[in-house]
């Protein structure tokens, strides 16, 4: 475990810039999700931390040593493959054992700490078998183990979940985070899975274009989305496109005159509403900070949550999840109903063209 | 029953008869057109074997009886044996030259994308489709002129033999390790160098056994190709120097006996027996 630090990390392929001044420290025994959708920059970045793809400028740090110019085979980073790439003609066994035989560890240490980590990671009986005997949830512990086995300064996982099925999924997911905390590992996993990237990380890199749109914790991700990118990738929310008006005061292009608590920017041109905090009613509700008139055009059940549209003007319709709880009655399209809201759930942001999610 | 209660099962076999009659015919005219492939390459084949054992001193039907001798008659024609040997030497040498030159060629051909690439792709196949005469005649001219050049014996040596036999290996070894490097994963040879392995171990421990049965197919097949090479050889061999398709065509010249025969069985026996050996080990099938 080591502290990882990249500065102004940038790669350049031709005139594209695949990563652009990527900043990030990262903490002894600290898990960080760098998160984005596909072309991000995301799996260049940990490419770069594994040494398969050289910076054209910058620096990696690992425990403060410079590594930027080192070959693979000579930091020390145990990496899992989105397709696990385990070795097909070797053993469960030898597979694990290759990184410590590369390091001409003595026999007897070899056998001992492959016993170790095989029990670590549940795979004790399946040591002689061969990767294509395996299950997917096998064969990805069986990559975890080879990547762990070796004490890397730094774990390094792609997409690791990518290629289970969902329940599956859900229990590997905290398996690999409790096994992170034991062990105290520094790591960085690459995802485009926001539910992955929010149940595992203690910080969440959101990358989008190369760039880093904003680093923090899953809360300030949700409640302080540093631009519309941000807040459309992390959970789901309502765009309203406009300006700001007065101090707390957002004016629709519609026309809409929307309370909300952010924002005196004038480049600010785009209000956020989650759609969690948004409420219906039957009735106007008196004293309601936002409180408009609308129609329910769509509902779906979704169990613990009831999702609707309602269409307040022409252009405007907002996406509103209501909890499916005894105290709420249920509406049906086509109910004339209220839309109200508190002025703190309005976030007006900058727009960087990502607000279409 | 249940099939009686069913409205009109005749009007039904009326509708399907005439698609179940024409997937018949289709099915018959395959195994037809299977079964004369068979035909044509196996009865050459079958005729050398059964000939082999012929007692008739010429050739000719009926047999009038059936004897072994012919096979021990191959190995008191002195050409025979030392053309094996010149021809398993000369083989073995074009299999691991083929090899050593085929391995990089092919990881340039499946891996990099370079100007010339397709170029370069035909022009390795290239030995196959030059007739051997021609191949032949270039390589003696070629071969003389170095040798006036640099006064190497290289013309009718068995290094010059065994390097014009290189190049007709080659368009067999770079295609068959080539199809088994395109589908290579190569995130297997990243992790073996994220694990400590420096290129070359990730290349010899991860990346050649994995490709296995390609560089086993390619190693036999560049063999097969030299062994039985007779037109370009021809013009590369000194005044009595031979390999074995020279002695078996040399003694033809004389003779129509069954030793011809018995000659080609043995080969058969040889390559077809090395084939069976090597696919147990390694499945020939997943490349050929």
């Amino acid at each position: 475990m080591a502290r990882l630090q990249l500065s102004a990390l940038t790669k350049m392929y031709g005139d594209v810039r695949a990563v652009a001044d990527v900043d990030l420290d990262i903490r002894e025994g600290e898990l960080v999700v760098l998160l984005g959708p596909s072309g991000c920059g995301k799996t260049t970045t940990l490419r770069m931390i594994a040494g398969f793809v050289a910076p054209t400028s910058g620096a990696i740090r690992v425990a403060g040593q410079d590594v930027t110019r080192q070959p693979p085979w000579k930091r020390n980073t145990g990496l899992v493959f989105q397709s696990y790439a385990l070795f097909p003609h070797l053993s469960v066994a030898e597979n694990v054992a290759f990184g410590l035989r590369m390091r001409k560890r003595p026999e007897q240490q070899v056998v001992a700490k492959l016993e170790d980590v095989l029990r670590l990671v549940r795979l004790q009986g399946l040591a002689n078998r061969l990767p294509r005997e395996l299950s997917g949830g096998q064969q990805q512990r069986v990559a975890l183990a080879r990547a762990l086995v070796i004490e890397p300064d730094i774990l390094l996982l792609d997409e690791p979940l990518s290629n289970l099925d969902a329940k599956l999924r859900q229990e590997v997911r905290v398996e690999i985070r409790e096994l992170q905390r034991k062990l105290g590992l520094t790591t960085v996993m690459v995802t485009h899975d926001q539910e992955e990237a929010l149940t595992m990380a203690d910080r969440l890199v959101v990358m989008s274009n190369g760039k880093v749109q904003q680093v923090g914790s899953q809360r300030d991700l949700y409640e302080n989305p540093a631009n519309t990118f941000v807040a459309g990738f992390v959970g789901r929310t309502n765009f309203v496109r406009g300006h700001v008006e007065a101090p707390g005061l957002f004016r629709s292009e519609t026309g809409l005159g929307i309370r909300c608590h952010h924002g005196a920017d004038a480049k600010c041109r785009m209000l956020s509403l989650r759609p969690e905090r948004l409420s219906l009613s039957m009735a106007p509700v008196a004293g309601a900070e936002n409180c408009f008139p609308g129609t329910v055009e769509f509902a779906s059940y979704l169990g613990g949550i009831l999702e609707y549209y309602v269409r307040l003007t022409p252009q405007d319709r907002l996406m509103v999840q209501s909890p499916n709880s005894f105290a709420d009655p249920a509406y049906a399209i086509g109910d004339r109903i209220h839309l109200h809201w508190p002025a703190q759930a309005g976030l007006v942001l900058a727009d960087d063209g990502g607000s279409t999610s | 029953m249940a099939r009686g209660a069913l409205p009109a099962p005749a009007a039904l076999a009326a509708k399907t008869a005439p698609i179940v009659d024409s997937r018949l015919l289709g099915r018959i005219a395959l195994l037809g057109a299977a079964a004369s492939g068979y035909a044509v390459i196996l009865t050459p084949l079958l005729f050398v074997c059964w000939l082999s054992f012929f007692s008739n001193e010429i050739v000719s039907f009926p047999p009038q009886g059936y004897t072994l001798r012919w096979f021990a008659h191959i190995f008191d024609q002195n050409n025979f044996v030392s053309g094996f040997i010149t021809s398993l030497q000369v083989g073995i040498v074009a299999m691991v030259g083929g090899l050593v030159l085929g391995v990089p060629a092919s990881l340039m051909l499946a891996r990099r994308r370079f100007p010339g690439r397709e170029a370069l792709n035909t022009l390795l196949v290239l030995p196959l489709v030059v007739p051997g005469v021609v191949a032949g005649t270039a390589i003696y001219v070629f071969q003389i002129e170095v040798e006036i050049a640099t006064t190497l014996p290289l013309l009718g040596s068995l290094a010059g033999l065994a390097l014009a036999h290189i190049m007709i290996t080659i368009p067999w070894t770079v295609r068959l390790l080539t199809a088994s490097l395109v589908g290579f994963d190569r995130s297997i040879e990243e992790a073996a160098l994220n694990l400590g392995a420096t290129p070359l171990r990730a290349f010899v421990q991860v990346t050649l056994p994995v490709i296995k049965p390609g560089v086993v197919a390619a190693a036999l097949f560049g063999f097969i190709a030299s062994f039985g090479n007779l037109e370009m050889t021809l013009f590369l061999v000194a005044p009595g120097q031979t390999t074995l398709p020279i002695a078996i065509l040399q003694y033809l010249q004389w003779r129509i006996d069954p030793t011809i025969a018995a000659v080609s069985l043995l080969q058969i026996v040889l390559i077809g027996g090395g084939m069976l050996i090597t696919d147990r080990y390694v499945k020939l099938t997943r490349v050929l």
